[in-house]
């Protein structure tokens, strides 16, 4: 059928891959109209999509050191863009993002101005030089460039803690949907998750996990897309609801004048008995909030999460895989391209869920009818048995107000298209699209992490005299080690998605910003200098983490503190950062300059052109 | 002054060029959200726009321009890479 090798296929593969996911969706609805039930169509959904990506892992299966950690730097531009779209948007982002911009408003959306402007770091300080240089990970890069174990080891610290924070969250989001779409329970759904998670990676590493990255792209960006589109044809947003909207949001805007933005205090909330985790609308839709304060939380929000998305590894290692330098910096390009797909559509999706819930022109509305009235349709009913969305009725009137329903974030992405009375399949392919979501970028971590652990520990460390089969068993044993850590903490279900999501952010951006920026851009960068910066930035970080944040300052100093300048538990990297860049430039400066050998290095990495400054096989 | 220290000083005014250009759109006009707020664009208030839109379809477009002028600045250096990705 194919001529020719894989990588000239893809377009063909990939093209046929989707021409088939498309088939089963249809295949699907006519299961549905069959009497199919609900629950089997979520079931088939997340089964089907799951036994493809470990299909793809399998076959992707390789003995070869290069491709393990590299993918065997082939993989052409476009696709390398789909993979690290997929291995960046996780969990949070497809089943929270629109969750967040509906109830955070404009202040939020500074997570979506952060989470796309940091690629242009990427592109400009970082990926075309790490690519030139030839590293299998980043400690790679750091321990190469100052030169000995011991820079790599406190990188590889940084990596460990960055990541591992990261992938705790995602393991969670893994087990959170498929127990939900499975019917098992979170404990059961989490090592299912794990298990999935680990077929993709485990036998061929970097390519496999490449590979199964661009088929879960592909299914999440059709999950995202179709019910945003529809439910904007069928609440009358427009056809393109991206550039249609405006008369939807400053309606939003008169609604929220005529039913008022209402605060509810905290003892009538408990008293009332909301779930935990339930919110409901108290600040406006478009509006931005006046003051000098608040402008500086959006822009240190956006900082922070610009700078660490500059600083992930699992982010950085995508870029490893291209054929050349060039090829790595149109890469970025188009992972931003499809990124923004989806970052785009979260805020519409936020927009017409809302219009749907409010509007008492549509017959979606619910705020202003009766309680009674509201209780008896058939999804409140639904999502109400799981504790995800609860009416309290606090002035007593039987009416429903807009500060007396209380909904999670995650329902906007999961239940919108129920509430917009689409068919169950498209809720089925949410399922899909949000699992695909949270195993690629979980994928991307787990390997991030025992990547760093088998080639810069075992490896360049304990025993660099280790055989390919020697190293690749590490490898793989490491990758289950952590996974099954990763899923044996999720399962205690210690934070909400989305905070631990922006720590790990402060992790990368406190410890690895400036020792991978200086190491590139200034020559002067010394061993001594990086060393010192890496340990003071992450260790200031993760104080003024453990100071700031209640849960951990009240039993630790024994009280709450107020945070330093707005600098709160999601913006701690702005005291890592800056600590990690002082102290790297003035002990470089106190320390002797690098030798020849090192400047030369930098030179050469500089140049797109000529060898790569770490061999093919190292 | 050589070829090296040529191609390397193009690049670093690329790069500045580049991140002040990103810092417009992630940064600076969020300064000015409130009175940007008062105007109007597609029909959405246009602070919210840019958060919502806007930014990031400038981040898009910043990274395939900035991509190709320094593929150009390679060629003129002859630092260009061979056709094989």
């Amino acid at each position: 059928m194919f001529k020719g090798d894989f990588i000239q296929n893809l377009p063909k593969i990939y093209g046929t891959y989707t021409g088939g996911f498309l088939v089963f969706i249809i295949l699907m609805a006519i299961a549905e109209q069959a009497g199919v039930s609900a629950k089997n169509i979520g079931v088939m959904f997340v089964a089907f999509t799951v036994l493809i990506y470990a299909l793809i892992g399998y076959l992707s299966r390789t003995i070869q050191v290069d491709a393990y950690y590299v993918a065997g730097r082939q993989v052409p531009t476009v696709f390398n863009g789909m993979a690290t779209a997929a291995d960046w948007m996780s969990g949070a982002s497809f089943v929270a993002l629109a969750g967040g911009v509906y109830y955070g408003g404009y202040t939020y959306m500074a997570f979506l101005v952060g989470w796309t402007g940091g690629y242009v770091l990427v592109a400009t300080l970082m990926a075309p030089y790490l690519r030139k240089f030839g590293c299998y990970t980043v400690p790679d890069f750091i321990g190469t460039r100052y030169g000995g174990n011991l820079v790599r080891a406190c990188s590889v610290f940084v990596l460990f803690i960055a990541s591992f924070t990261y992938v705790t969250a995602q393991i969670n989001a893994t087990g959170t949907i498929a127990s939900r779409a499975l019917g098992i329970p979170f404990e059961a759904g989490v090592w299912v998750g794990l298990i999935s998670i680990l077929i993709c990676s485990m036998l061929g590493g970097m390519r496999a996990v490449t590979w199964t990255q661009v088929a879960q792209y592909i299914v999440l960006i059709v999950a995202y897309l179709i019910p945003v589109f529809w439910i904007s044809n069928k609440v009358g947003g427009g056809v393109f609801p991206h550039l249609m909207l405006g008369d939807e949001v400053a309606r939003l805007g008169e609604l929220e004048q005529q039913f008022g933005l209402v605060k509810n205090s905290a003892a009538d909330m408990k008293a009332a008995g909301v779930p935990g985790g339930l919110k409901y609308i108290s600040g406006t839709h478009s509006g931005v909030p006046e003051g000098g304060m608040a402008v500086w939380k959006y822009l240190s929000l956006a900082i922070c999460m610009m700078v660490g998305t500059a600083s992930l590894p699992h982010i950085l290692m995508r870029y490893f895989t291209t054929p050349t330098v060039r090829a790595a910096r149109k890469s970025v390009a188009w992972s931003l391209f499809f990124i923004f797909l989806l970052y785009s559509s979260a805020p519409m999706l936020a927009t017409l869920s809302k219009l749907a819930l409010m509007d008492p022109n549509l017959p979606t509305g619910i705020i202003g009818k009766s309680i009674s009235e509201v209780q008896s349709i058939e999804w409140v009913q639904r999502w109400s048995e799981v504790k995800q969305v609860f009416i309290a009725d606090f002035n007593g009137d039987g009416i429903l107000q807009l500060n007396e329903w209380f909904m999670r974030g995650d329902v906007v992405v999961l239940a919108t298209p129920e509430v917009a009375g689409l068919p169950f399949v498209i809720s089925g392919l949410v399922f899909a699209g949000g699992m695909a979501a949270a195993m690629s970028t979980a994928d991307g971590l787990v390997l991030a992490i025992s990547n760093a652990l088998s080639h810069d520990i075992y490896y360049k460390i304990i025993d660099p005299k280790a055989d390919t089969a020697k190293r690749l068993l590490v490898a793989r044993v490491l990758l289950v080690l952590i996974g099954a850590a990763g899923a044996y903490i999720a399962s205690f279900r210690l934070t909400s998605i989305l905070g631990s999501v922006a720590w790990a952010f402060d992790f990368a951006m406190s410890g690895l910003f400036f020792p991978l920026v200086l190491g590139v851009w200034w020559k002067r960068a010394t061993r001594a200098g990086a060393i010192a910066g890496i340990v003071t930035g992450i260790l200031s970080g993760l104080f003024y983490l453990l100071w700031v944040y209640p849960k951990f300052s009240v039993p630790i100093f024994g009280g709450v503190n107020e945070p330093f300048l707005g600098i709160d538990h999601l913006r701690f990297g702005l005291i890592g950062a800056p600590i990690c860049l002082v102290v790297m430039v003035v002990v470089s400066l106190m320390t002797k300059e690098p030798s020849p050998a090192t400047q030369k290095m930098v030179d050469d990495t500089r140049i797109p052109t000529g060898k790569a400054i770490l061999g093919k096989q190292h | 002054m050589s070829n090296k220290d040529a191609y390397w000083n193009k690049t670093k005014n690329h790069m500045i060029v580049t991140l002040v250009l990103w810092a417009f759109f992630s940064l600076v006009i969020f300064m000015f959200g409130s009175e940007l707020n008062t105007m109007s664009f597609l029909g959405y208030p246009l602070a919210y726009y840019m958060t919502a839109q806007g930014s990031l379809l400038a981040f898009v477009i910043i990274l395939f321009w900035t991509a190709n002028k320094q593929e150009k600045i390679d060629e003129e250096h002859g630092f260009s890479e061979r056709e094989d990705d």
